[in-house]
C-alpha cells in the first residue's frame, strides 16, 4: 500500500531518519540560537567556529581520543574563546551604539573568512574525517536499521536542548540571560551588569559549538570552506524556531529534517528538490508568521 | 550637471580604451571589477541607505544571468536585449521578495534573502533547458564593430552600465526617496509615525537594487561563454556586494564605487600573484579592519582627514 | 609552496651542475614558458595540489635533462579556486601578459569549460586535464586530454559488463547534481537502456546533502541488482558509510561505479574497511604494468610528504606527469614549439608515457579508453601503506589489465579477503 506515493512501510523510516537528521540540525544550530536568538549578535561566524571545533576534534582523535570525548573536552576552551570574541565585538560595536547591525554582520563575515584561511594554512584543503566504533555501523531492530552516528547526534541534541532550557529557566544567570534579551535597562536597574551576562552567554554558545563541531565530523567529512553551507542552514533553523527558543530550535530542526528526509526518500518528488523545500518553508513561515513558529 | 559631464567623459574614455591597443587581459580583469562596482552600488541602495542587509545578491545576479541565457538560447537575442531581460528579471524578483519579506525586521529580511538564493539555485539545477546542473557552453556571436574582441565590447558595455547604476544611486540618495530611506534606517517607527511611506520606499529600493543586480549578471554568461548554477549563485557575489560598501563607505554613492575598486582589484591582483586562499584572507582582513577601525569606510577616513587638516 | 618550489629548482640545478650533462650547457639559450591555472583551493583543491606536484616534478626533471629544444622550461601557475569565473581572466593573462608558449588546462571539467572558446579563438594547443567532454561542443582541433576516458559509456561500460556477467538485470542510478556526475549519468542511462537493463531507481541528489540514510533506504526498497553511483568526494564518503549502515539488500551484485574521491588517499584511509566490496572506477591502481610508473610513484611519494599532499598519488599525479611527457615527446618530435606543429605530431603519433601508450582520436580524447574498474578487498582500518599492495584494489576491467575476477554479490565481496 502506498500513502501519497510513498510505500507505507517506508513512511515510518522516512520520519525516523528525519528525526535523527533534524536533531543533528538542532545540535549544530542551538549555539546560534543563544548568540543570535537571545543576544541579537549576528554571528555568521558560528558555523566557522564549529568547523574549528571539528578540526580540533580531528586533531585530538588523531592522538587517540574518542571524538565525543574530544568535543566535550574542547568546550571549556571554546567558552573562553567565545568570551574573548564577544568582548572584542562589544568594544568595537555595541559600546559605540550606532547601527551595529550591518557592520557587526560584516565583522563576523570577516572573522569567518580568516578562520577558513587559517584552517587551510594549518590543515591543508583535504577533507578530514574520523573513525570510531559508531561510524559505519547501525542499530538493528528487526528489519529496521538506524546509523549509530546519527543516534549520537540525536542524543547530543536532546541533552543540549534540555540542559540549556533548564539552565535558562531555573538558574539565576540563565534567567538573567533571558532578561538581557528582553530588557537590558531593567536588568541594569536590578544591579546586574548586562555586558558580563552577555559575554557569559556568548561563551556558552561558543562552547556548545565545540561539541556541535564534533558532531559534524562524526556525521560526515569536514573541509575548511564547509561553514558556507551551514550559514544558511543554521540561521534557517534559528529563525524558523523563533528567536531564542531552545525547544523551538529542536522543533524547527525536526521539521526541516523530516521534510528533507521525506523528499529524499520519495520516488516521485525528486531528491534534488530537497534544499528548496527547507528554504521555501522558511520563506512561507516568515511571511505568515514573522516571529517564527515558536517565537514570543 | 558636473556629474553627468564627468560620466560622459568616462564613457568616452572607456570606449577609446576598448578600441585602443591596451592588453586584452586588462579588459578581462576590469570586467570583473566593474561588475562588482554595479553590484556594490545596487546593494548599497537598500543596504546602505535603508539599512536592510541583502544576502541574496547571487539570487538577483543569477536570475539576470539565466534570463539572458534563456533569451539567447530561444531567440539568439543580442546583448542589449539580454541585459534588458536580466534587469527586468532582477527587478521582478526584487518586487516579489520585497512584498513577501520587507515587513520583517532587518535581520529577518537578511535571512529570507539567503533562502531565495538556495531556492533559485535549486530551480536552475532542475531546469534542463538552461543546462541544469551540467551547465551550458554558449557559442558567442560575432563581435560588433568597432570592437576587436568580445571582452573589449563587454568592458565598454559594463562601464556604461556602471555609470548608469551610479547615476541612479546618486539620484536616489539626493531625492525624497533617499531622505525617506535614511529615516527608515535611523528609526523605522519614527519614520512611520511621521507619515513616511516606509514600505513603499523600501519596495522601490528593493526593486531598483534587484534590477541593477540582474543587469550586472546578464552579460556574465557571454563573458564566460558558459553558465553553470553552482558558480553563478556563488556566495562570493553576496560577500563582495556587502564588503565593498563597508570598505568604501555606505552613506555616499561614491563609497561602494571606491570599495569595489579597491577590493575587486586587490582580489584580481592576488589571484595572479600570491595564491587563492590569500584571496579569501584579503576580504576577511579588510572587512574586520574597516568595520572596527573605520566604521564609515574610506570616505569616512577621508572626511576625517579633511576636517583635521582644515582646522 | 613557493618556497619549496624554489628549493626544488635549486636542488635540480645542483644535480644538473654536478652531473655536468653536456646538453645543459646549451640550455641557457632562452626559455619555453608553460602556463596553466590549477584549482588549489575549493572543491577540487586537494586533487589539484597533488596533480600540480607531479607537473612540477616533470618541469624540474626536464630542465635537468637540458630543457625543451635546449631551452629552459619556465612554469607559471595560478590558483583558480575551482571557480570557472576565474579561468578566462587567468588564461588571458597567461597568453597576453605572461606570453606563455604552451598551455595546460586546469584539473576538472567546470574550470576548463569557459576557456575552450578562448583557446580555440587564439588557435592555441591545450593539454586537457581530467575533464570530461568539454570539447564535444567547441570542437577545438588542438585539444588533447590526458584522462583515460573518452565518451560517457567508456566510464560505465566496465561496470555494467561486470554486473551483467553476474546476472544482474536491474540498476539503481544515484547521481550528484553537478555537471560531471550528470554527464556520466546520462551516459549510464543510455548504456543501460541499450543493454536491456531495467532502471528501477534514478535520482539526483543535491550536493549539500548531509545524511544519505533516506536515499540508501529508498534504493534498498527498489531492490536493484546493480547500484551505480556518481558522486563527489564528501558525498562518496557519506554514501559508503550509509551503505554499510543501512544496507542495500542481498540481491545487489555490484555497488560503486563513478564515485569520485575513493581514489584519494586521505579518503581511502579514513573509510578503511568500509570500502570492502565497493567496485569503483579508477585511473591507475597498483598491479597495472605501465613502464616507469612505479619509479615515478617512489619519487612522488618522497616529495609529497614534504608538500603535504596526497601521499600515494595514484589517481591524478601520474596522468599530470604524462602531460609533461607528452609535451616533451611532441616538442622534440616536431622539433618546434609552435602549437600547430606540436598538435600535428600529437595527432598522428603514439605517445609513450608512464600511464601507458596513448593515441588520440579525432576529438582529442583517447582513441582507446582505459578507465579501470577495481574492487576493494581485504582493506583494514587506519592504514595508508596497505594501498600500495597489489590486490587491495583488484582490477576487473579492462581485460588487458585484469588482476582478478569480480566477486559478487556485494555482500559476499564485503567479507572477501
Amino acid at each position: 500500500m502506498t500513502i501519497l506515493g510513498l510505500p507505507s512501510e517506508l513512511w515510518f523510516e522516512a520520519v525516523m531518519f528525519g528525526i535523527l537528521l533534524g536533531c543533528f540540525y538542532a545540535a549544530v544550530s542551538i549555539g546560534l540560537s543563544v548568540s543570535f536568538g537571545l543576544l541579537d549578535v549576528p554571528n555568521v561566524a558560528h558555523p566557522a567556529v564549529m568547523i574549528v571545533g571539528s578540526y580540533c576534534t580531528w586533531a585530538l582523535w588523531d592522538r587517540g581520543l574518542d571524538p565525543i570525548v574530544a568535543g566535550v573536552l574542547l568546550m571549556p576552551l571554546f567558552f573562553v574563546v567565545g568570551v574573548l570574541l564577544y568582548r572584542f565585538y562589544h568594544a568595537s560595536f555595541e559600546k559605540r551604539g550606532t547601527e551595529a547591525g550591518v557592520r557587526g554582520l560584516a565583522f563576523f563575515f570577516g572573522v569567518a573568512f580568516i578562520i577558513e584561511v587559517g584552517l587551510i594554512l594549518i590543515f591543508g584543503v583535504d577533507q578530514r574525517s574520523v573513525q570510531a566504533e559508531y561510524i559505519g555501523s547501525s542499530l538493528e531492530l528487526g528489519e529496521y536499521r538506524f546509523p549509530y552516528r546519527m543516534l549520537v547526534a540525536f542524543g547530543v541534541a536532546l541533552v543540549l536542548t534540555f540542559a540549556l532550557t533548564l539552565y535558562l529557566s531555573k538558574t539565576f544567570t540563565g534567567r538573567a540571560i533571558k532578561a538581557v534579551a528582553q530588557d537590558e535597562a531593567a536588568l541594569r536597574l536590578m544591579g546586574a551588569n548586562p555586558v558580563r551576562i552577555k559575554q557569559w552567554a556568548f561563551g556558552i554558545a561558543t562552547g556548545v559549538s565545540a561539541l556541535a563541531g564534533a558532531m559534524l565530523i562524526i556525521v560526515g567529512p569536514v573541509e575548511p570552506a564547509m561553514d558556507r553551507v551551514y550559514i544558511g542552514r543554521t540561521f534557517c533553523v534559528v529563525v524558523l524556531a523563533g528567536l531564542g527558543s531552545m525547544t523551538g530550535t529542536l522543533a524547527a530542526g525536526l521539521i526541516l529534517g523530516i521534510a528533507e528526509s521525506i523528499v529524499l526518500m520519495h520516488p516521485d518528488l525528486g531528491a534534488s528538490w530537497a534544499p528548496a523545500v527547507a528554504f521555501s518553508l522558511l520563506l512561507i513561515v516568515l511571511s505568515v508568521r514573522p516571529q517564527g513558529l515558536f517565537g514570543r | 550637471m558636473r556629474f553627468w559631464i564627468g560620466a560622459l567623459l568616462l564613457a568616452i574614455a572607456a570606449g577609446a580604451l576598448a578600441v585602443s591597443g591596451v592588453n586584452e587581459y586588462f579588459f578581462f580583469a576590469a570586467y570583473v571589477v566593474i561588475t562588482y562596482i554595479v553590484l556594490a552600488t545596487a546593494w548599497n541602495i537598500l543596504g546602505g541607505y535603508a539599512g536592510y542587509v541583502n544576502f541574496g545578491t547571487p539570487a538577483f545576479f543569477g536570475s539576470g544571468a539565466y534570463a539572458a541565457v534563456v533569451l539567447f538560447q530561444a531567440l539568439g537575442a543580442p546583448l542589449v536585449v539580454q541585459i534588458a531581460a536580466g534587469t527586468a528579471m532582477g527587478a521582478a524578483l526584487g518586487f516579489g521578495v520585497g512584498v513577501m519579506t520587507l515587513r520583517l525586521r532587518g535581520i529577518f529580511f537578511a535571512i529570507a534573502t539567503v533562502a531565495v538564493v538556495f531556492i533559485m539555485e535549486t530551480l536552475m539545477i532542475n531546469w534542463r533547458y538552461v543546462g541544469g546542473a551540467t551547465g551550458l557552453q554558449l557559442q558567442r556571436p560575432e563581435v560588433m564593430a568597432p570592437f576587436a574582441t568580445y571582452a573589449r565590447m563587454l568592458f565598454f558595455v559594463m562601464t556604461v552600465m556602471a555609470i548608469a547604476a551610479v547615476g541612479i544611486a546618486r539620484y536616489i540618495q539626493t531625492s525624497w526617496v533617499g531622505r525617506g530611506l535614511r529615516a527608515v534606517r535611523d528609526s523605522e517607527e519614527a519614520a512611520e509615525a511621521n507619515g513616511v511611506p516606509t514600505l513603499k520606499l523600501k519596495l522601490i529600493a528593493c526593486v531598483v537594487s534587484g534590477g541593477l543586480m540582474g543587469a550586472a549578471g546578464a552579460p556574465m554568461p557571454m563573458y564566460l561563454s558558459f553558465i553553470e548554477p553552482a558558480s553563478t549563485f556563488s556566495l562570493n557575489y553576496a560577500i563582495g556586494a556587502l564588503a565593498a560598501p563597508m570598505i568604501g563607505g555606505t552613506i555616499h554613492w561614491l563609497g561602494p564605487v571606491i570599495g569595489a575598486i579597491v577590493l575587486a582589484s586587490l582580489q584580481q591582483i592576488v589571484t595572479v600573484t600570491i595564491s587563492g586562499e590569500m584571496n579569501v584572507l584579503v576580504v576577511g582582513v579588510l572587512l574586520v579592519l574597516f568595520v572596527v577601525l573605520a566604521p564609515d569606510g574610506i570616505l569616512g577616513l577621508f572626511k576625517r582627514w579633511l576636517k583635521s587638516s582644515s582646522r | 609552496m613557493k618556497q619549496s618550489r624554489r628549493n626544488a629548482l635549486k636542488a635540480g640545478a645542483a644535480i644538473a651542475a654536478a652531473s655536468a650533462l653536456p646538453r645543459f650547457a646549451i640550455a641557457q639559450a632562452g626559455t619555453v614558458k608553460i602556463g596553466m591555472s590549477m584549482p588549489q583551493t575549493g572543491a577540487l583543491g586537494a586533487g589539484g595540489q597533488a596533480a600540480l606536484l607531479a607537473l612540477r616534478m616533470w618541469v624540474d626533471e626536464v630542465n635537468v635533462r637540458g630543457g625543451l629544444l635546449g631551452k629552459r622550461v619556465e612554469f607559471i601557475v595560478y590558483d583558480d579556486q575551482t571557480n570557472p569565473a576565474n579561468t578566462p581572466g587567468i588564461y588571458t593573462k597567461l597568453l597576453d601578459v605572461d606570453k606563455v608558449d604552451l598551455l595546460i588546462a586546469p584539473y576538472g571539467t567546470v574550470p576548463t569549460a569557459p576557456i575552450m572558446p578562448l583557446v580555440k579563438e587564439r588557435k592555441k594547443l591545450l593539454m586537457g586535464n581530467f575533464s570530461f567532454q568539454v570539447n564535444a561542443k567547441v570542437q577545438h582541433d588542438m585539444w588533447f586530454n590526458n584522462s583515460p576516458w573518452n565518451d560517457a559509456s567508456s566510464w560505465s561500460d566496465g561496470f555494467f559488463r561486470a554486473g551483467q556477467k553476474a546476472g544482474a538485470k536491474s540498476v539503481a542510478i544515484l547521481a550528484a547534481d553537478n555537471d560531471f556526475a550528470q554527464n556520466l549519468a546520462n551516459g549510464a542511462r543510455t548504456l543501460a537502456k541499450k543493454a536491456g537493463i531495467k532502471s528501477v531507481y534514478d535520482q539526483n541528489y543535491p550536493p549539500t546533502t548531509t545524511d544519505f540514510s533516506s536515499l540508501i533506504r529508498a534504493i534498498r526498497a527498489a531492490k536493484p541488482e546493480m547500484v551505480f553511483v556518481m558522486s563527489y568526494p564528501n558525498d562518496s564518503v557519506a554514501i559508503v558509510r550509509a551503505v554499510n549502515e543501512i544496507g542495500l539488500g542481498p540481491q545487489v551484485q555490484i555497488f560503486g561505479g563513478g564515485m569520485v574521491g575513493l581514489q584519494f588517499t586521505p579518503i581511502m584511509a579514513s573509510l578503511g574497511s568500509l570500502l570492502n566490496g565497493v567496485m569503483n572506477y579508477n585511473s591507475y591502481v597498483p598491479g597495472i604494468k605501465y613502464p616507469g610508473i612505479e619509479d615515478f610513484l617512489k619519487r612522488y611519494s618522497a616529495r609529497a610528504k614534504e608538500a603535504k599532499v596526497d601521499p600515494l598519488g595514484f589517481y591524478l599525479p601520474p596522468f599530470n606527469y604524462a602531460i609533461g611527457q607528452m609535451l616533451e615527446q611532441a616538442v622534440n618530435g616536431a622539433n618546434s614549439i609552435e602549437d600547430a606543429k606540436i598538435a600535428a605530431y600529437l595527432r598522428k603519433s603514439e605517445m609513450r608515457t608512464i600511464v601507458g601508450p596513448i593515441k588520440f582520436g579525432k576529438d582529442g580524447e583517447w582513441a582507446q579508453a582505459r578507465v579501470v574498474q577495481a574492487q576493494f578487498r581485504g582493506i583494514a582500518d587506519k592504514d595508508v601503506e596497505q594501498f600500495r599492495q597489489i590486490g587491495k584494489q583488484v582490477v576487473v576491467y579492462p581485460d588487458a589489465y585484469k588482476t582478478g575476477d569480480v566477486i559478487t554479490p556485494y555482500d559476499k565481496a564485503r567479507k572477501a579477503k
